[in-house]
């Protein structure tokens, strides 16, 4: 890496509830192939930051921006098809896998893209699953599973920044270890990409990530 | 239409008024403390119609298109309330947005109708505009709070499903579009409930109404189906409006879910 601009870039970001802050003075710019670790007791406000970086929420105080061009001036849907935040427990539509992979195709910014099963299937053969995993109902999905389906349909339209929230933590060991080695593979093949990864496993922190941000919820 | 009906004298009122009196007694033998009730809501009920009858009589006599309007918008006024109150949770500018629904909805189409169906001359003629902009309001009313409570509760209960889609990219629109439906739905039902059935279970007041007063069955059927398509329409504009505008406060143009605009109601009581 010889000095390309940052992908993404804050500068003294501060996400206040009512009247308290969660945490501010937030600086951090990071570049392709960074694998970050956000960091921080339980309640302090990580979910929180990712839903900041995903523009889903506004901070209160500071600047945000992607590709050196401020966040406010961003289209939303076309920034968050570039960088997206799979939530702790996403909640999927009613329906099979399969029809929730293609769903997305129906966004007006996906109009010229169009739903790749060769591409699923082998996302799938890497985390160790069959292709009948597609035809199971939303219902028959456990917390993990579900997480899955929604990393695969944001994998699926090739992001640049993805903004993971505990995505392993209702998987067991193997399924997890399966997760990690997409994420490797996804990495390596998008090469501008970074990840930005929360997760309470000290092991899978090491294994995932090469630097963290630590935040924590100041006194108020 | 000649006044060729049995008018009500006092006597009449009184019999009818009789009536109720057995059930007094049978509440009486069998203690069923019915008594206070039934006699409160006779006192109100004759009570708020005599009032009524002579408001009327001094409405009608209205020239003036101000006062006129006026009296609209008051009514409108009171209805966009009560559609609010039957709701559980609320926003800043709910009670806005359910006064313009209402408003712009039921004079719209009342207006209109006045003007280009019944052909009134002036088309605000209150003996015309009133009670068909009442009947209007009144199930308006009904429809938009149907649809507002419905797709503030479906936003709060499928928050999750609606950030996972605009998380990759959807818009406000597509993120939401199965609360507006779902909500637009609701808000319809009662509407093409009563359509579905008309004149097969239920006979509407107006029509017997208008055939107890001596107009003939087809006359009186004519001016009902006039009646009830200004009925559906205004509830779905009325419903479309709220919706429309409900989702412009909780979806904004950032395409973010303004969730913590929305607070419950204090008492949280439906009628």
């Amino acid at each position: 890496m010889n000095c390309p601009a940052p992908v993404l870039q804050a500068n003294n970001l501060g996400r206040q509830i009512e009247s308290s802050w969660m945490w501010k003075g937030l600086s951090f710019s990071f570049y392709p192939g960074d694998r970050v670790g956000v960091v921080g007791p339980s309640g302090s406000g990580k979910t929180l930051l990712l839903r900041v970086i995903s523009g889903l929420d506004d901070a209160q105080e500071g600047n945000l921006s992607f590709q050196g061009k401020a966040l406010r001036h961003w289209q939303m849907p076309e920034y968050r098809s570039q960088v997206i935040f799979l939530p702790q427990r996403p909640a999927l539509l009613e329906g099979t896998v399969e029809m929730n992979l293609q769903y997305v195709y129906r966004f007006s910014i996906y109009q010229d893209q169009t739903y790749q099963r060769e591409q699923i299937l082998h996302y799938l053969s890497l985390l160790g699953r069959e292709a009948d995993f597609l035809k199971r109902k939303d219902t028959e999905l456990s917390g993990g599973e579900s997480q899955i389906v929604a990393f695969l349909r944001a994998l699926q339209l090739s992001p640049i920044v993805l903004l993971f929230d505990e995505p392993t933590a209702s998987l067991d060991e193997d399924a997890a270890k399966n997760l990690e080695t997409l994420v490797h593979s996804w990495q390596q093949q998008q090469s501008r990409s970074l990840y930005l990864w929360t997760t309470h496993d000290q092991a899978q922190l090491k294994r995932m990530t090469d630097q963290q941000i630590h935040i924590w919820k100041k006194a108020s | 239409m000649t006044s060729d009906y049995i008018a009500m004298g006092p006597w009449q009122l009184a019999f009818a008024a009789a009536l109720i009196l057995i059930n007094l007694i049978f509440s009486m033998m069998l203690k069923l403390q019915l008594e206070k009730m039934l006699w409160v809501a006779s006192l109100r009920m004759v009570s708020q119609l005599l009032l009524l009858g002579y408001v009327l009589e001094w409405i009608f006599a209205l020239q003036n298109f101000v006062m006129i309007l006026g009296l609209a918008l008051m009514m409108a006024t009171v209805a966009s309330v009560s559609a609010v109150s039957r709701t559980r949770r609320r926003f800043g500018t709910i009670y806005l947005s359910s006064f313009m629904s209402v408003a712009v909805s039921s004079c719209f189409i009342t207006s209109i109708a006045l003007a280009g169906i019944v052909q009134i001359e002036p088309w605000y003629h209150p003996q015309y505009f009133f009670p068909l902009l009442g009947m209007v309001l009144g199930n308006t009313l009904n429809g938009i709070s149907l649809a507002l409570d419905r797709f503030m509760e479906d936003l709060s209960a499928r928050q999750n499903q609606i950030e996972s889609l605009l998380a990759i990219g959807a818009t406000r629109w597509e993120a939401a579009h199965d609360s507006v439906k779902e909500a637009a739905r609701t808000g319809m039902i009662p509407i093409i409930n009563s359509m579905m059935v008309m004149g097969i279970v239920s006979l509407p007041g107006m029509m017997t109404g208008q055939i107890l007063a001596g107009a003939l069955p087809l006359d009186a059927v004519y001016y009902q189906i006039v009646i009830v398509f200004m009925i559906a329409s205004a509830s779905a504009l009325g419903v479309i409006l709220i919706i429309l505008m409900a989702f412009h406060c909780l979806l904004n143009t950032r395409h973010q879910l303004c969730t913590a605009r929305l607070h419950t109601k204090p008492s949280g009581k439906r009628k």
